[in-house]
């Protein structure tokens, strides 16, 4: 489809640019033909022009240039009319009257040669800026689900609709991520890499090929699906496959590691570009109440429920902040409150606490079931991690809840604190369960070892045997197993990666029972039990369910946590992703538009929007770790995966290095990682940083400084305006004496202007009477009239050089010849 | 470095709009460089106006009512609809019906991609209830009333409203003459995070 827009955009780009070509030789002929008939070259342009002085000079190089300026000028209002706040009737006029003027004269422009090239460069722009509009409008069309967000923005407003926002904002980064993964690791496994069935690693094994069609072992990601392109397992170490001589393990890394840096610099570029937005967000408090009221009322609100709804929070917020302007501060039973807040911290590290404890517990508790036989074990016992850990994560906000209520902080300290221990609840269960993975990878490594072990030793013996029954020392055929019987080892990598997508599975289950459970089935009862209710179900205790956004945004960078997390060990997980926030976008949406009512508390979307992308970079950070530690230290599976037979996961780099790049580069590499290089880039960068931050703290004080000024500046013009003619004796005098009163020039030029302001001080003040006697700081003013007395008074004092204390604000006049010049004050050179 | 649309794309909207919406529908003018409106929009505002239009006298009376424009589900519960309508309004007779033009104007001022500059200036008209240029106690009053609602319960009582305009005037009010003009208005709003973001409304 966008070809298509794209050929028909070319097809008509360049059809009509023939006629202008020929529109254009042709308005140069008639040209041409007037000269030669009237003999006068001079008059032709003034005569198709309306040029006002009809200068009789024809297309003079400066004329030229007027007239190409003139029609710069006029493209340049084209452009911008839409900025200005009229008519659209004047608007419409104006652009004609532009427009022809354009058409016009543009023509004109140019001469033989440079005309044509001229033309065609007009040409081209305008189809240039045709093109792009087309392909904004292409683009805004290509926006999804733009009108279900606006849908959704107009029953809610704009803090739920910021949900969405964010979550096809992840949607997309998910969707660039699903592209790497499968592209560069996936598609070439399947295409060139070797069938399933073919060797071991691909293979189920013999024990558990009669169950690994079923579907409670599929559904636990055990049988086929654990030997499938999923998971990490089931790649090749052969080091080039295919007719391309694909090159699997180093792109496996490379992309593994890809999927960090892109995702790091997505974020880092979406926070750069918000805080970029924010303005300066200087001033919190000098416009509370001013922003209240001009700003409160969220336009988009379509629904008079909303309405309703924002009206009792308004009242709210404005009742609220008079209180609070009235008495700043509360005198109430201060330990009291002390007391009740450390309380409540305490029993919130408690819960903390004992959750990361329960989780540890159960992950040991799942290894020893690990060890017993499967059939054994009930369904509870073999999902318990999984459903202990997505309990918890139900449970224990509406607790943070409760127990944040004898705290009694104010709604938005309280929001930012309810957060923040979610937050602390979710990363500390996350980390206990990965601690508690390490342990169990450990255990694994040791299993390894022994079977490796056994297989060097089984092989060994085999080829003993062989030697001895056929008496032959060489090209002995390797032992006629089939994969499914050959030993294995427990493969760690895999099961790391069967554990975050159980894990993102059993999430997206919770998440979605939740919204089934808890606000549909809730809104279902509400509605129609309220017939036959003794009380008011609507209004009262149960209600209809609001949208958790704060839990619901939090719960989104989580899951992407455990993405980024598993996606090495599983690439299959991002495809998971995808598909998760896929069906998502249409299931919250169809929940929040079925069955959730819009909120009673305003959580402003602007602000929050950084404040979710730095904890989104927080995970991004905090998941990078655990990734590259393993991939660092641990020694990867013997006999599967696509780094098997290696020390370490990076050597597949160092090979590359060595035997596919020429040798001058593996010298480069190794200089380059020579320590000696490494320690003083290091330093470069530390040292860059630290200037960095001392330019920017520079910057920022700077910046508190204007601010300062600007606020005094302001202070001081209330000041002058409230005490024009009450306090300032000595201004008073001197507006007396001066015959013009209108001593108050435009606020918005003082506003602005400072040096203005002081220039206007200094010299001016003597030079032109009332032109700018103004109030800054009285005894300025005072040193002004002693130093010139009156200006209508009459010059006492003999010539002389200027006295160089009493005009402070002389220092940043302007050049002394010029204020000398003209100043009665100083020395009169006229005399 | 833009320039004025091409005599192409003219005739090329022409026929588009003709084809898409009318076949007898007036030349559209070129509005994709006077509104900050994409060519959908334009297509979609003009498709919702012509509906208004039908459902009043007849296809060929150029002006929608105040009313007719009032049902649209994005004015529905606005406090300010009238306000809204009244500022749009070229009509002459002070009724706030809405010519096409008038609706794209109001349309591209609540869009999007519309600057602060413009979404201020007519903010500060929508919120100047008298029309006097200024927004003086009895606008600020008015103002506080429509965003509070009109019921009881959550009304301020007279004493919060006389503090609460006494606050507002403190903040915005530089020159002190008790009433807020453009400038000081624009001053003030070009500083919240948030107005570009709600002042916004989407068919």
């Amino acid at each position: 489809m966008c070809l298509i827009v794209l050929f028909s955009n070319v097809l008509t780009t360049f059809s009509p640019y023939f006629q202008w070509i020929q529109k254009e030789e042709q308005k140069a002929g008639i040209n041409r033909s007037l000269q030669l008939e009237e003999g006068k070259p001079s008059q032709q342009i003034a005569s198709s022009s309306s040029d006002d002085n009809s200068e009789d000079e024809s297309m003079s190089e400066g004329e030229m240039a007027r007239l190409k300026e003139d029609v710069e000028e006029k493209k340049k209002l084209i452009a911008t009319l839409r900025n200005k706040p009229w008519r659209m009737k004047r608007r419409l006029k104006c652009l004609k009257e532009a427009q022809a003027f354009v058409e016009k004269f543009e023509g004109a422009l140019g001469k033989g040669k440079g005309r044509r090239l001229y033309a065609f460069k007009v040409m081209m722009t305008k189809k240039i800026i045709k093109f792009n509009r087309d392909f904004e409008n292409f683009k805004t069309a290509c926006i999804p689900w733009e009108s279900r967000i606006k849908e959704v923005e107009s029953h809610f407003g704009s803090s739920v609709a910021s949900y969405f926002i964010f979550l096809r904002w992840m949607y997309g980064l998910n969707l660039v991520l699903f592209g790497f993964v499968f592209g560069l690791v996936v598609i070439p496994e399947v295409l060139m890499g070797m069938p399933y069935g073919s060797i071991a690693r691909k293979t189920v094994p013999r024990e558990e090929q009669d169950s690994a069609m079923d579907f409670s072992v599929l559904f636990e990601f055990g049988g086929y699906c654990k030997y499938s392109i999923m998971f990490y397992g089931y790649y090749n170490y052969q080091r080039s496959i295919g007719l391309l001589q694909f090159r699997l393990p180093l792109s496996y890394l490379l992309v593994g590691l890809g999927i960090f840096g892109y995702s790091l610099m997505v974020v880092i570029r979406t926070m750069a570009r918000n805080a970029n937005e924010g303005g300066d967000g200087a001033e919190d408090g000098a416009f509370t109440f001013c922003w209240k009221l001009f700003t409160s009322w969220d336009f988009l609100i379509g629904n008079p429920e909303t309405a309703d709804n924002k009206f009792a929070s308004t009242t709210t917020s404005f009742k609220e902040s008079i209180v609070d302007e009235q008495e700043n501060l509360k005198d109430e039973n201060i330990h009291l409150q002390r007391f009740l807040r450390v309380l409540a911290n305490l029993l919130i590290l408690c819960c903390l606490g004992g959750s990361g404890y329960l989780i540890y517990y159960v992950v040991k508790r799942s290894q020893e079931f690990a060890k017993k036989d499967r059939n054994e074990l009930s369904w509870l016992q073999k999902n318990e991690v999984e459903i202990v850990m997505s309990l918890l994560g139900l449970v224990c906000p509406p607790l943070f809840e409760v127990i944040a209520e004898l705290e009694n902080y104010h709604p938005r300290i309280a929001l930012k604190w309810q957060l923040g221990r979610i937050f602390a609840l979710f990363l500390g269960n996350l980390y206990t369960f990965l601690f508690a993975l390490f342990d169990e990878v450990n255990a694994k490594l040791e299993n390894e070892k022994e079977i490796k072990n056994e297989t060097i030793w089984a092989l060994k013996e085999y080829y003993t045997n062989y030697t001895l029954y056929h008496n032959v020392t060489e090209n002995i055929p390797p032992p006629n197993i089939s994969p499914a019987d050959v030993i294995r080892g427990p493969c760690w990598e895999t099961e790391v990666g069967i554990e975050f997508v159980k894990l993102t599975v059993s999430d997206i289950q919770v998440t979605y029972l939740t919204i089934l459970i808890g606000d549909f089935l809730r809104a279902v009862i509400v509605r129609f039990l309220n017939y036959c209710w003794c009380w008011d179900l609507e209004a009262g205790f149960p209600s209809y369910g609001e949208f958790d956004i704060s839990g619901n945004v939090l719960g989104l960078i989580f899951n992407q946590g455990m993405i980024w997390m598993g996606a090495f060990y599983a690439p299959g997980l991002v495809g998971v992703n995808v598909l998760r926030l896929l069906s998502s976008m249409y299931y919250q949406c169809w929940a929040v538009m079925a069955c959730n009512v819009p909120h009673e508390r305003v959580f402003k979307a602007s602000r929050s929007n950084n404040f979710y992308m730095g904890l989104l970079l927080l995970v991004l950070f905090l998941s990078l770790m655990p990734v590259v530690y393993s991939i660092m230290t641990l020694p990867p599976s013997f006999d599967c995966g696509p780094f098997s037979g290696q020390d370490q996961m990076y050597d597949v780099i160092m090979e590359t290095i060595e035997k596919d790049l020429p040798p001058f580069m593996a010298d480069i590499f190794s200089y380059a990682s020579n320590p000696g290089l490494i320690m003083p880039a290091v330093l470069l960068m530390v040292l860059a940083i630290y200037y960095l931050n001392a330019v920017s703290k520079a910057y920022q004080n700077a910046n508190m400084d204007l601010k300062r000024k600007m606020q005094m500046q302001r202070d001081e013009e209330k000041n002058r305006r409230n005490n024009k003619d009450s306090t300032n004796q000595v201004m008073k005098d001197l507006e007396d004496l001066l015959p013009n009163k209108s001593l108050i020039p435009p606020p918005s030029a003082e506003e602005t202007e400072k040096p203005a302001d002081q220039l206007s001080k200094s010299p001016k003040v003597t030079g032109k009477p009332g032109a700018a006697a103004t109030g800054k700081g009285v005894h300025v003013q005072k040193d002004v009239s002693l130093a010139a007395a009156n200006p209508r008074a009459p010059v006492t004092r003999p010539p002389g050089p200027r006295p160089p204390g009493p005009l402070p604000g002389n220092a940043r006049g302007p050049p002394p010849g010029q204020g000398m010049g003209r100043g009665r004050g100083g020395p009169p050179p006229r005399r | 470095m833009r320039s004025g649309r091409d005599p192409c794309a003219f005739s090329r909207m022409d026929l588009f709009t003709r084809k898409k919406v009318q076949p007898t529908e007036p030349i559209l003018i070129p509005h994709g460089e006077l509104t900050f409106l994409t060519k959908q929009e334009i297509l979609m505002a003009h498709k919702i106006f012509s509906e208004l239009q039908d459902r009043e006298n007849g296809p060929y009376s150029s002006r929608v009512s105040m009313e007719k424009i009032h049902t649209l589900p994005e004015l529905k519960s606005n406090p300010f609809r009238k306000r809204i309508c009244h500022v749009f309004s070229t009509s002459d007779m002070k009724d706030g019906s809405l010519s096409f033009e008038d609706f794209l104007d109001l349309l591209s001022a609540f869009s999007d991609s519309a600057t602060l500059e413009i979404k201020s200036h007519y903010a500060f008209r929508i919120f100047d209830f008298d029309d006097d240029g200024t927004l003086d106690a009895r606008d600020l009053e008015k103002l506080v009333n429509s965003l509070t609602g009109e019921t009881d319960d959550t009304r301020l009582t007279g004493e919060e409203m006389r503090q609460l305009i006494s606050n507002i005037l403190e903040e915005s009010d530089i020159d002190k003459d008790g009433t807020v003009n453009l400038s000081e208005f624009q001053h003030v709003i070009s500083r919240s995070p948030d107005f570009v973001s709600s002042f916004k409304i989407v068919l």
